[in-house]
């Protein structure tokens, strides 16, 4: 079977699919973290398939390069929050952490 | 047909199969002598005791940060290199801005200390087959740098 | 079948597979090191898409950066003495059906639509052309991305730094 557009949008598909029952099934913030990082992964997939299947230009790759550097900005300010809980709660998991004052 | 990235896939698969390869040849050609010190789990300078689930300094993470951020400050200056000069003043002042925007936050790091490492006092490392000093006010003394 | 299409099938295969692993691993480290073999399998996808330049930055940023930094947070998120850095799950079967509903119901979707698929070429290096975009049309982006690294850098730092006594 020749792989076309359909193929990428199902990869990105089920990538995104896990990227949601990460966030929504593991009690570990590290975790959840890991589960947004799949599903931007996936939306970028989604992005650089379009551009090259879409007769978009590369306006596509370059949106792709901005989440890439976005995810990077989310994931050192994202970390650094977890380990500030860390230092409060001594643990990080999410459903454990319901105060806003201790 | 072989494109660039196509050799650059058959080099991974090369490493890939590489190394497990190399590590299981040597296991038959090497001369094996073990002693207590050897069968230690490898450490440099530290003692090989208690758990590696120790919990790190967050200086590891800040400096870990810092690479992150300027990485990607790297990766985004590589097109602008490649362009800038089709465009004139103008081109080479756009990347000129970003680089003063992000030098700025290079000056906060620098100014808050983030850059400095306050190194710890060395424990020197107390092997067990160590052999038995002369008496033991000298060996008080080699224990403690 | 062309070498092409087993390239892909291959890459698609590690990056669901190891994204399985990532999301149903009850050892984090071991969630940690299989999401490194997904994010070099996506920058794989790039580069069957024609995009080298961002499967490059993709390895660069994502598996050279993002990665460690989340592997420095699990080991300072940690017990001293908790050896079996097990995590816990909750509503993992309404999570399944849900889950299982939204990726049925998209994949079918995806694959009903008669997409206007017009395949370009693939261009030799997308640097260039990527970088007269940057220059461009999406200048005012490329300074904001500036500041807003300089924005994240300062708060995270800020953020993460030991107090001083």
């Amino acid at each position: 079977m020749q792989v076309e557009l359909t193929h990428f949008l199902v990869v990105s598909t089920l990538l995104f699919s896990m990227g949601v029952f990460a966030i929504v099934t593991r009690k570990n913030a590290i975790l959840v973290l890991m589960g947004i990082e799949l599903m931007l992964n996936a939306a970028n997939i989604n992005f650089v398939a379009f551009s090259k299947f879409g007769g978009f230009g590369l306006s596509g790759q370059v949106i792709a390069l901005f989440v890439i550097i976005l995810a990077a900005a989310e994931a050192a300010i994202a970390l650094a929050i977890v380990l500030n809980i860390y230092k409060t709660f001594s643990n990080v998991n999410v459903d454990e952490i319901n105060n806003l004052k201790e | 047909m072989l494109t660039e990235f196509g050799k650059i896939f058959i080099f991974i698969l090369l490493a890939v199969v590489f190394v497990p390869l190399i590590v299981y040849v040597a296991k038959f050609i090497r001369p094996a002598r073990p002693t207590k010190e050897k069968l230690k789990i490898y450490e440099c300078g530290e003692n090989p005791e208690g758990s590696p689930w120790i919990k790190f300094n967050i200086r590891f993470y800040v400096i870990a940060l810092i690479f992150l951020i300027f990485d990607v400050e790297v990766v985004l200056l590589f097109p602008w290199a490649l362009t800038y000069q089709d465009f004139g003043f103008y081109g080479f002042m756009v990347g000129i801005i970003f680089l003063l925007i992000l030098g700025l936050g290079m000056a906060y790091e620098w100014r808050k200390g983030d850059l400095e490492w306050e190194r710890p006092k060395p424990i020197p490392p107390i092997l067990d087959d160590e052999p038995p000093a002369e008496n033991e006010e000298l060996k008080e003394e080699s224990l403690t740098i | 079948m062309s070498l092409y299409d087993i390239i892909f099938y291959l890459f698609a295969l590690l990056v669901l597979v190891s994204a399985f692993i990532t999301v149903t691993s009850k050892n984090i480290v071991h969630s940690a090191f299989s999401l490194m073999f997904t994010l070099f399998g996506v920058a794989g996808i790039y580069v069957l898409l024609g995009a080298d330049f961002l499967g490059v930055v993709q390895l660069l940023v994502y598996v050279g950066g993002i990665l460690i930094l989340m592997i420095f947070g699990v080991m300072m998120t940690n017990e001293i003495t908790n050896v079996d850095i097990k995590t816990g799950t909750t509503q993992v079967v309404p999570a399944i059906i849900g889950v299982g509903l939204f990726a049925g119901a998209l994949t079918s979707m995806m694959l009903r639509t008669g997409w206007n698929s017009q395949p370009s070429e693939n261009m030799d290096t997308t640097t260039y052309a990527i970088g007269k975009l940057l220059l461009t049309e999406y200048v005012l982006i490329f300074e904001l991305l500036g500041m807003l690294l300089l924005v994240a850098l300062i708060g995270a730092a800020s953020v993460a730094r030991k107090e001083k006594e």
